[in-house]
Formats: structure tokens, sequence, C-alpha cells
């Protein structure tokens, strides 16, 4: 018994130990995300793996400021401020001496003061950079459009499947199941025609139509309505309810469980959607967050410190929201998986 | 009966309002998805480029595309980058399933930070690993200075441009299949386990015997969900090699398919990839449907 309950105490401490290991491999991009994105240009450049930034202090002297440095002096340690480099050596003259003849000094005996700072320059910047304000309006604009008519014309037609009988009813119902499995990619082409010929090429319409329908939303609505007692449509009926008044006063209030699922699955989806805006938008009045990014990469590509910025504040508010919401966002994506 | 009264009747018996709460929907999906598909076929026999007049060529564009050194690079990139990323991402999210499945303490907090990377935004996460890979200032360089070992130029390297992206998408993926395994492991009772344990079986053969088999479903569905996602990778490739690639090493056939009709706007030759595309994953799809729910009958 002792043994087994050794055995035991191991196992757990192990896997915490796997478990940690791999939540830090999950975390660390974001980490070093936000350490960079507060440095300064010097300190990235020199690639330093430190993860509070820290600035190099500076002195006025004489009108200037100079960087200070802790140097090994003959007569011990000493701050001074550096005037000048000079190969490996550095002039350095004394702040608190200023009228002192200027002395030099090798580098390798000079060691930079620094102090904590956090370098948000970069955060202004990059939000200056690209209308990355006009971007997230654009997004969010969308994402809650496509969201909004995506569940009301879903779980109408789910409504319909659920509750009518109609002719054709099972043709349309493999139709839509055979449009699931086309992959979007083999779409771009002709779309792209389709809306050059309807004039709705670099327009929000192109942005958000195509995407107000959704055959996994219909199923996931109509496998609900599926799931509710069938005397609630009959008493409905008898009471002399219409189908749109079925829909909005007793079908729609009992509906919040799908509705929260598939609003945050689709917001989601399009929040993060990149080819299909990448294509059908150009201007910058349209441009979306991921594709705002993919052209910041493009202008300032070496400028990582911004970069980092513009990625951190990218990824924040839907961290946030994830946060808060955590189980419903779980549940989201991995109801795709487990619907059946 | 006459006609109209026939009508009628059907009208009565079926609730033809019903095609008015279909419509928004069938409209938007015949107009954008199905039509389309049946359109790629027929762009990819013409030479478009959607401002002069579409000129007919035939089977000329399959016939190029048969001869296009490039688009078989693509293929053979798309394949490698299929048969690394999944066992990868299926191995790795089916062990931290099974180490959360264990009875510790912390379980949501772990499932909390490893689903982190699966909800941000793929261009914003794709521009912080161009950063991990950056040959100079780049963290991973950086590490490996710190244990001695030499630099690599990742991203611009053709021998690694490719296996860097992959982790990084199995490093994004990982959380989302987590989720599913553990929902799996979740549905195997318990009682399975304590039979075995009281027989004497070690951990191993309990995995072999009772995890695995009864896992199978949702190891299957993971599977093609990957080899079907890995097939349409292309945000982050175009993100972190807009080029395609040190000699077009991480060209996939999206991102090829990308680069001829958007880049080079030959609408029909990108149709006729488009095309053996969709051929390729619908028929994936189709068999995951199949075998899929012949299994979860079989259960």
């Amino acid at each position: 018994m002792a043994s087994l309950t050794h055995e035991r105490w191991l196992t757990a401490a192990a896997v915490h130990g796997l478990l940690m290991a791999g939540a830090v491999f999950m975390l660390f991009p974001f980490v070093w995300m936000i350490a960079t994105s507060l440095k300064g240009p010097d300190e990235i450049l020199s690639g330093s793996l430190r993860l509070v930034p820290r600035g190099q202090l500076t002195a006025a002297v004489a009108g200037h400021e100079l960087p200070l440095f802790d140097v090994r002096t003959e007569s011990g340690g000493r701050r001074l401020a550096r005037l000048k480099l000079l190969g490996e050596s550095g002039v350095f003259v004394d702040p608190a001496d200023p009228a002192a003849e200027p002395r030099p000094f090798p580098m390798a005996a000079a060691r930079p003061v620094e102090k904590i700072r956090f370098y948000w320059k970069n955060y202004v910047d990059a939000w200056t950079a690209q209308p990355f304000g006009r971007y997230f309006l654009n997004t969010i604009f969308v994402a809650v459009c496509v969201v909004s008519f995506q569940l009301l014309f879903s779980s109408l037609a789910a409504y319909a499947f659920a509750f009518f009988q109609f002719p054709f009813k099972n043709k349309l119902f493999l139709i839509l199941l055979g449009a699931m499995m086309i992959p979007q990619q083999a779409l771009l082409v002709p779309n792209y025609v389709i809306l050059a010929k309807l004039h709705w090429l670099d327009t929000f319409f192109a942005l958000i139509v195509p995407f107000t329908a959704s055959v996994y939303a219909v199923f996931f609505f109509r496998q609900f309505f599926l799931t509710l007692p069938r005397d609630l449509w009959d008493a409905a009926r008898v009471d002399g309810c219409g189908r749109l008044g079925f829909y909005f006063r007793i079908l729609m209030p009992l509906s919040k469980p799908p509705m929260v699922t598939l609003g945050i699955f689709s917001f989601l989806a399009s929040w993060n959607s990149f080819i299909w805006p990448l294509i059908v938008t150009n201007s910058t009045e349209l441009r979306v967050l991921q594709v705002g990014l993919s052209y910041f990469l493009a202008d300032s590509g070496t400028e990582w410190g911004p970069l980092m910025a513009a990625s951190t504040f990218t990824i924040l508010p839907l961290v946030a929201g994830y946060f808060v919401a955590q189980k419903r966002f779980v549940e989201s994506q991995a109801a795709t998986g487990l619907k059946e | 009966m006459t006609a109209f009264a026939r009508l009628r009747e059907t009208a009565r018996r079926h609730d033809l309002a019903a095609f008015l709460f279909l419509a928004p929907t069938l409209i938007i999906i015949f107009g954008f998805h199905l039509l389309p598909i049946l359109f790629t076929f027929g762009l990819s026999l013409f030479h478009w480029d959607l401002l002069t007049a579409p000129r007919p060529a035939g089977g000329a564009n399959f016939h190029r595309l048969a001869l296009d050194p490039l688009f078989w690079k693509s293929i053979r990139n798309t394949i490698y980058y299929t048969a690394v990323s999944v066992p990868a991402g299926i191995v790795a999210s089916l062990t931290v399933a099974l180490l959360l499945n264990q009875k510790i303490r912390g379980v949501g907090i772990y499932r909390t930070i490893y689903f982190i990377p699966v909800i941000t935004s793929i261009s914003a996460v794709s521009i912080v690993w161009k950063g991990i890979y950056h040959p100079n200032y780049g963290l991973l360089n950086q590490l490996l200075a710190v244990f001695g070992l030499p630099p690599q130029r990742w991203l611009l390297d053709p021998r690694w441009a490719l296996l860097a992206i992959i982790g990084m998408s199995v490093w994004k993926g990982l959380g989302y299949n987590v989720i599913l395994f553990l929902a799996g492991l979740k549905n195997i009772p318990q009682h399975l386990y304590e039979a075995a344990q009281v027989d004497g079986a070690r951990r191993w053969h309990r995995f072999r015997h009772i995890t695995w088999p009864l896992l199978s479903p949702i190891t299957f569905f993971v599977l093609v969900m990957s080899v079907i996602g890995s097939f349409q990778v292309f945000a982050q490739i175009y993100m972190m090699t807009p080029g395609g690639g040190p000699q077009d090493s991480t060209t996939t056939v999206v991102f090829y398919l990308y680069k001829v009709g958007f880049g080079d706007f030959h609408f029909g030759y990108a149709s006729a990839i488009a095309f053996e595309l969709f051929v390729l994953i619908f028929a994936l799809t189709f068999i995951q449907r199949r075998v899929g729910e012949r299994r979860v009958h079989y259960q």
C-alpha cells in the first residue's frame, strides 16, 4: 500500500511537470511579444533575452544628454557619462565634475547604467503607422453583421426543416449537406468573379453577404430544435399561433444556448478570416484587422517593437473576452467536433 | 381535381411558407457555394484575366498544370506539411489530453492556457513567430546561443522554412485538439479501467486495449479534420514567407492558387488548380463522413 501511494504521488508531480512545461511552451510567444513590444529599438537590436525592458540612464553634461556607465577606474568604480566612442574605448566625463578633463577607458570596463523603462512609443508608432482604429471598427462591424444575419437566416431555415413538411425537403437537406463539404479555397476565384460582376468588390457587401448563410449553423439549430418537445408546437398551433409568431415568441427565447455557441463561433471565424478579405477588399477604408496587420508587416517589416505592439493590441480584445466567457468559447469550438 | 385544386391541396398539406424561411440561406448557398463550384470547372476551361474577354482553352490549363514544376512542388510541400503537422499535432494533443485527464488539481487553468493560442488572430501570431524565428534578434536563435548551439536562418533557409511554419501551426492548433480528445476520454466509462486494474493490467495495456480503441472515433475525426485543415493552410505562409519561401519551399497548393489567381490574375489556370484541390478535399470529407459514421455506429 505504501508503494502504491508513492507511485501515485510521483505520477502527479510528473504530470504537473509535463503540463507546466507544455503551458510554458504555449505562453512563451505571448510573453516575448509583450516584452519586446515594450523595448526600445536599441534593446531589441541587441537581442537580449531579458523579459523586463530596460533603458539606459543619461546625465546632462554641458547641455548634452550623455549615456551613463559604471566604469572600473584606478580609483574604484565611478559613474561616468560617455562623451564619444573611440574604437574599443570610450571617452568619459564625470557628471559631478564636468570641468575636469575627459578620460578614455576601455568599453570592456564599462557597464551601462539601466533602469526599468517601458517604451510605450512602440504602441503609439504602431497605432499611427496604419489606421488601426479604422481596422478595428471595420472588423467589428463586419463580424457583428455576419453573426446577426447568420443567426437569423440559419435559425429560420432550421425552423423550416425541423417543423414543416414541404416538397423536396430531403433533397434540399442533402444539397446543403453537400455544400458544407466544399472547401472555401476552391470558391475564391469564381466568387471573386461573381462579386466583380455584382460590383460588390471593395464593399462591405462582399465581406458580409456570402457569410450570412451557414449550413453548419442550420444543422446546429435544427439539431437543437429537434430536442424540443413536440407538444410545444402543437399547443401553439391549437392556440392559433402563426408560424412567425411561434418563431419569435416561443422558439427564439428558448434558443439562447445554440445562439450563444454559434454566435461566438461565427464571431471568431469572422474576426480571424484572412484570405477572403484579402482578396475582395483593397482600399484602406474597408480593410479588416487581419489584413491590416499584413500590410503593416509589409511596410514596417524591420520595426519589431511596433510590430509586437500591433500584435499585442490585436490579440488582447479576444483574449480578454475569452477570459470572461471561457466556457462558452471552448464550447463553441468543441461543438464543431462533437455535435454528431 | 383540377390542377389548381391540387395545388391548393398541396399548399394546405405542406407548409410552403417553409420556402420563405429557407430562401435567404438557400439563395446565398446556391449563389456563393454551389454555383461557384460549377463555375470553377467552367472557368478552368478558359484563359481569362478578368479585364479582357475570356478565350477558350479546352484542356490547356490542365495540360499546363500537369507539366508545371511549381505546381508539383506545391503538392509536395503540402504533402510534407500534412505528413509532419498532422501526426505531430495528434501525438502532442493526445498526450496533453491524457495528462489533463488525470485527477490533478488545476486542470481548468491548464485547459485555459492551452486553448489561448487557438483563439488568437492568425496574423498577429504569425508576426510574433516571424520575430521568434528572426535570424538576428529572434528569440529562438538567442536561446540556441545560450546553449552554445549555432543560429539558423529559419524562415530564410529552404531546409527549415516549412518546418518552422509547421511548428507554429502545431503550437496554434494544439489546444483545439486537446479539447476534442478530452471530451472523447471523458466518454470512456471509468469501470472499464477499474476492471482492468483488478485484472492486473499495467498502464500501457490499459491504454492500448481500452483508451485507444474507445477513442478511435474522435481520433479519426481529428485526423481527417487536421488533414483537411492542413491542405487549406494559407494565412501563416502569406504572413511569414510572403514570397512563397526560400526556393519556393513554403509554397503550398492554396498559396500557389492565390499567387496564380490573385498575383498574376490567371483566372483560368487558378481555377484548374482550385478544381484539383476541391476534388481532393471533397473526397477526403466524403470519406470522413462515411467511414466516421460507420465506426461510430459500430460502437
